[in-house]
Formats: C-alpha cells, sequence, structure tokens
C-alpha cells in the first residue's frame, strides 16, 4: 500500500513536471513568435512619419537629403542587393569547392587543421575585416584589379555599365568580396557538416558502378543534402545582407545612385551606423528606421523565396518517380 | 575695473565655499555628446578629478545623441558641436554655452606637394564639392597659385558620412562663400554630398585622403597634425592667405561678437580679420535653464568654470583653442543669469 501510494504521488510529481515542461518551452517558444511581433510593430510605428511624408515614393527615390528633409531608400536597398549579391556570387562556389575538398578528396590528417582553420575563420570579428579590408586589400584592388576590370569589361554592351570610373579602392565590388571571404567559413562549414552526413553505403555503391568523385558529389551528395546546402548559403546570405562594419568601412558611403560597382555606394546597415546616431529631427529618425524595417521586409522576402524554391524542388523529384 | 576685481574675488570665494560645502557628498558629473571635444574633456576631467575627487563621466555618442539626452533630462549636461539657436533652446527650456573652439583645414594627397603649398578659397571649395571643379590643374585653382606644379589629375572628393558637428561646420563655411551650395546643397551635421566618397569620422577621412591619389578632405587640425597630413593654406574674409594655427583660430573667435549672439549663437567661420582662420568653430554645452538638480548643476558650472581659468595649457597641447577671458566672463554672467533652480533662484553665484 505503502509503496502504491508512493508510486502514485511520484506519478502525480512527474506528470506536474512534464506539464511544467511544456508549458515552459511553448513558452519560450511563443517569447520569440512575440519578440518578432514586437519588432516589426516598433520598426512600423518609428517609420510612420516617415511613410506619411514620403508613401511609395521611398522606394523610389534615390534621393538623401536631410538639409532638405528629402529622403528615398534606392540608394541603400541597391547597395545592399549588389553587394550581398556579389558575395554570393564568389561566396557558393568557393565554399563548395572547400567542403567538396574537406569531405571526398582531402587526406583524412589534413581534414581536422583545415576544418579548424575555417572555424577560426568564421570567428573573426567583422571589424578587422573592415580595417583589412580598407588598409590592405582596397589599395592593392586599385592598382591592380579595378584598372583591369575598367579597361577590359568597361567598354562592353551591357555589363559595362557595372565597371565604370576610377580605381579607387574602396566601392560596392570591394564591399561585395569582402562579404564574400567573411560568409565563406560559414557557408563552407555547414556544406562539410551536411557533405559528412550524407550515408557512405550511398556513395560507395556509386562509386563502385563507375562514377567519377565529380559524379558522385553532383548526383548523389548534393541531392541528398540540398535542404542543409540551401540553409548554409541562407545563413551566409543572411550575414551579408545585415553586415555592417567591414560594409561600412569599404563601401565609400556615397548617397547617389550609381550603377558602377567600382563607385562608392551605401548599403541599408552602413547608412544606418553612419547616421543613426546624429539624426536630428523626426522624419530624419523616421526615415531611418523605415529603412531598417525595409531590410526586415528583404530578409523575409529572401528567406520565404527560398522556401518557396525548396518546397518546388521536393515537390518535382515527387512527380519524376 | 575694481568692480570687474572685486566681482572675481567674490566669484572665487563662492566657489571655494561651494566646494567646502558639497566634497562631502560628492557625486560624478554626467555629460553626453559631441565627440569632437571628447578628448580635451577627459583630459580636464582627470586633472580635475585628481584636484576635487570629482569625476566627469561623459559618453561621446555624437552632436544629436547629446541633444537627445539632455531633453531627456538623462544627463546633467548634454554637448554638440552645433549650436541651437535661442527658438530651439527656449522650446525645450534649455540654455547653452561655448566650451573649446578648433579649427578644421583641407587635408590633400598629391605628389610633390608640401605642407601649406597649394592656396585654396572658399569658392574653389565649394565649387569642388559641388563637382565643378573637377581637375587638380584647373584654371581656378592655377591662378591662386603661381609658380606651384599642379598635376593634371582628377579630384577625389573625401567628406564625412557620419553625421557630425564638423561637417556642420565646413558646410556653414561653404554656405557663407557660396551662394551656388547654399542653394543647392545647404548646411547641415549631414548634408546630400553631390559628389566624393564618404569617410566615418575623423579618422575615415584621413585614411581614405591618404590612400586615394588627388584627393582633398576636410579634417580637424589637430587630426591632420596627429597623422602628419598634407594641409593647404586658406584664405581669409579679408583675402589673406593662412596657415592654420592655435594664432589664427583664436584671432577668429577674438574677433566675433559674442555680447550680441543670443544664447552664444556663433559659427566662427569667414570672420573677418586678417588673421581669422576661415573655417573656425565652437563646441557647446547644453543645460536646462530650470534645474531639478541644483546641486549636480552647480558641479557641472565649477567643472567648466576650472576648466576656463586651468585647463588652457592642456587644451593648447591638444590643439584645441581655449576660450578668450572676455568670453568666459560673459558666459558666467549667462550662468548666474540663465540657469535658476525650481524656486527660481540662481544656481550660479
Amino acid at each position: 500500500m505503502i509503496t502504491n501510494s508512493k508510486s502514485e504521488s511520484r506519478e502525480k510529481y512527474q506528470a506536474f513536471i512534464d506539464a511544467g515542461f511544456k508549458h515552459t518551452t511553448r513558452f519560450f517558444a511563443f517569447a520569440v513568435l512575440a519578440l518578432l511581433a514586437g519588432i516589426i510593430a516598433e520598426l512600423f510605428i518609428g517609420a510612420l512619419p516617415s511613410i506619411k511624408a514620403f508613401g511609395f515614393g521611398f522606394f523610389t527615390s534615390s534621393d538623401w537629403d536631410p538639409v532638405n528633409v528629402q529622403f528615398g531608400s534606392l540608394v541603400s536597398v541597391y547597395g545592399t542587393l549588389a553587394t550581398s549579391l556579389i558575395a554570393i556570387l564568389i561566396g557558393i562556389p568557393v565554399s563548395f569547392g572547400i567542403a567538396l575538398y574537406l569531405t571526398e578528396i582531402s587526406p583524412p590528417w589534413l581534414k581536422r587543421p583545415l576544418g579548424v582553420a575555417i572555424e577560426l575563420l568564421a570567428g573573426i570579428p567583422s571589424i578587422i575585416y573592415g580595417m583589412w579590408g580598407l588598409f590592405v586589400f582596397a589599395p592593392k584592388l586599385a592598382d591592380t584589379l579595378q584598372p583591369w576590370l575598367i579597361d577590359h569589361l568597361g567598354p562592353l554592351p551591357v555589363i559595362g555599365v557595372l565597371f565604370q570610373g576610377a580605381p579607387m579602392g574602396i566601392g560596392m565590388l570591394t564591399a561585395g568580396i569582402i562579404l564574400a571571404i567573411m560568409i565563406i567559413p560559414f557557408i563552407a562549414s555547414v556544406m562539410r557538416d551536411v557533405f559528412e552526413i550524407v550515408p557512405p553505403t550511398l556513395k560507395e555503391s556509386a562509386y563502385a558502378v563507375g562514377c567519377t568523385t565529380w559524379e558522385v558529389v553532383w548526383h548523389v551528395v548534393l541531392p541528398y543534402t540540398r535542404i542543409g546546402v540551401v540553409g548554409g548559403v541562407l545563413l551566409g546570405l543572411g550575414r551579408a545582407l545585415g553586415e555592417t562594419m567591414a560594409v561600412t568601412f569599404v563601401i565609400g558611403n556615397a548617397q547617389h545612385l550609381s550603377f558602377s560597382l567600382l563607385d562608392p555606394g551605401s548599403s541599408i546597415a552602413s547608412t544606418l551606423a553612419n547616421e543613426f546616431n546624429e539624426a536630428f529631427g523626426k522624419v530624419y529618425t523616421s526615415a531611418l528606421i523605415e529603412l531598417g524595417l525595409i531590410m526586415f521586409l528583404i530578409t523575409f522576402v529572401v528567406l520565404a523565396f527560398s522556401k518557396l524554391l525548396l518546397y518546388k524542388l521536393s515537390k518535382r523529384e515527387g512527380e519524376k518517380s | 575695473m575694481f568692480a570687474k576685481k572685486s566681482r572675481n574675488l567674490i566669484l572665487a570665494s563662492a566657489i571655494a565655499y561651494g566646494m567646502s560645502v558639497t566634497a562631502a557628498f560628492a557625486t560624478d558629473i554626467t555629460g553626453a555628446g559631441a565627440t569632437f571635444p571628447y578628448p580635451i574633456y577627459s583630459k580636464w576631467a582627470e586633472a580635475y578629478k585628481a584636484k576635487t575627487g570629482i569625476g566627469l563621466n561623459y559618453q561621446s555618442i555624437g552632436s544629436g545623441g547629446g541633444i537627445k539626452q539632455i531633453n531627456a533630462k538623462t544627463v546633467d549636461f548634454g554637448a554638440s558641436d552645433m549650436p541651437l539657436t535661442s527658438d530651439e533652446l527656449n522650446k525645450d527650456g534649455l540654455m547653452q554655452f561655448p566650451a573649446v573652439m578648433g579649427g578644421e583645414v583641407l587635408a590633400v594627397n598629391l605628389p610633390g606637394i608640401k605642407k601649406g603649398e597649394i592656396r585654396l578659397n572658399g569658392k574653389i571649395i565649394a565649387d569642388i564639392y559641388l563637382g565643378k571643379i573637377t581637375k587638380w590643374n584647373d584654371q581656378a585653382i592655377r591662378a591662386v597659385n603661381k609658380g606651384v606644379n599642379l598635376p593634371d589629375m582628377k579630384i577625389s572628393v573625401v567628406h564625412r558620412s557620419d553625421g557630425s558637428g564638423t561637417t556642420f561646420i565646413f558646410t556653414n563655411y561653404l554656405s557663407k562663400v557660396s551662394g551656388d551650395w547654399k542653394s543647392k546643397i545647404g548646411m547641415g551635421t549631414a548634408v546630400k554630398w553631390p559628389v566624393g566618397v564618404g569617410g566615418k569620422g575623423n579618422e575615415g577621412v584621413a585614411s581614405y585622403v591618404q590612400r586615394i591619389k588627388g584627393s582633398i578632405g576636410y579634417v580637424e587640425y589637430a587630426y591632420a597634425l596627429q597623422n602628419n597630413m598634407i594641409y593647404t593654406q586658406l584664405q581669409s574674409h579679408d583675402g589673406t592667405f593662412l596657415m592654420p594655427s592655435s594664432e589664427t583660430f583664436q584671432a577668429a573667435a577674438a574677433g566675433a561678437d559674442w555680447a550680441h549672439a543670443p544664447g552664444f549663437y556663433e559659427i566662427l567661420t569667414n570672420e573677418e580679420g586678417k588673421s581669422s582662420w576661415p573655417i573656425t568653430g565652437a563646441t557647446f554645452i547644453l543645460m536646462h535653464t530650470s534645474q531639478e538638480k541644483p546641486a549636480n548643476a552647480k558641479e557641472v558650472l565649477k567643472f567648466y568654470s576650472w576648466a576656463y581659468d586651468n585647463g588652457a595649457k592642456m587644451a593648447e597641447e591638444l590643439v584645441y583653442v581655449p576660450m578668450p577671458k572676455s568670453v568666459v566672463d560673459l558666459i558666467r554672467s549667462s550662468w548666474k543669469e540663465k540657469i535658476k533652480d525650481t524656486s527660481g533662484k540662481s544656481v550660479w553665484n
């Protein structure tokens, strides 16, 4: 009898703990949602004076004139998207190569030191990249790559627009390359981790029927790890979109619209970092907050788009088989 | 003469009395704002603390932030490089006074050009920053630089990317000397720059100028000295060409009519006088006229009073320009007149 009641109270106690655990974790999970909603609401309220003043024109205007209180987001949005795109274009193939080498080709004794080195790179604070970019990388770029681009790609039709101007070293291209260097460790380490979880039997069977390493990676490893790879790329893209310090150092911080990647520009994050401290007046501050809101939306759209892409891909796979 | 002396005597004894009373429950002074005077404020604070035991907690968050913080009453004083107009002061119940001054220079990066070798005037600088003059061997620059070998090189304009009092003083100068600048761009802590790249902070501008060949940028004189940058001569309001120095900055300050500037609203650009450096500016302290904590306000005033009397040498070491004696007297009487506790009694007496 005694043992019975004892186990009963024990059960009750456990049920209580279980319920408590459930509610606590649920609270944490919902707290994230509440936080997200709170941030959006705050940004929206803060941006309201600017939304009222400029309306939809805020998206299409390249004006940024604190003296006459005229603001538009076009320059900053273009800068953000252009630098992130450059970063991703350089970052994906390089990271893919790194991850591929580490998992498939590298001799076992080299895997660890290389892997650790990549993780260390990911831990370097962004301001160090910014300073290195400004003091070391930009002058080199001004003497080598940029004059070459201006001479050889500048005169071309269509894409020539992107490569005109003076080789100053700083500008959107430099910012994009620095961003690429910053996000490569992130993407590469995620890719390496997901490549490693591919069951060896799958790969070995492919090798057994005579596939080359490339074919194994392309037809076995990549399809198996697609979601993880896209996740890694998104992680990098997220970092590139929001990166502030490093970009502020090398992008040139000019508020005029130029499609040339060699010209100075601004990203949303760099504009905020530069101007928030000293912004005066309601509309100016509010315009900066609206920029923040736009940044939030861009991140959201990128995320949603990639989820959709993944969903479409998996659906098509279903049809095939 | 006698009246002035006896007043100073009373003042001195009042300070001494105030010190003996409040030292027992000394609290640190808090302030926030402009980054430009931060080095000298911290140097003064160190010396003041060694003497009186009262420290200064100054957050250099930028002039705009300083104005916000003093309005929110989170600090005992705010600091701004851009003076508020008397309308703005009255609206928020504030008063302001200048603490210390400094000058700005145009730094250039041109091969073979030495310090002070190139002469510029306001019109040329405005046209360069408007993008109208694009080459160093432009006719207008050559006209004032006879005998100097100016290269056939593109001018790369460098400006501040962050909002700053330095930009305010510079654009205020350009607005005074160029009608075009005034109508197209105007003045402010941040403006819509027609050309150029933006560096964050004085150090950002300095590093861009040192890196980009053919560039020109405006930086604080102290900064140009520390970084051994090549700066230019500038033409004064009266037409003379000057080198930047403590003397020419002080000449600009002495020429200003502080007595008739309501709320000390005086921007020392393009001041008259043969030896007045054209781009000089003061940095300001903001305080509430009605003090809920008169003891704290008094500590702030005592600190600046001490700095005016004893801090000149420290200021000059860091290439700031101390306020002239005549202006300090005006400042002290404005404290007495304007800063009151809630019952209407003067905090400073």
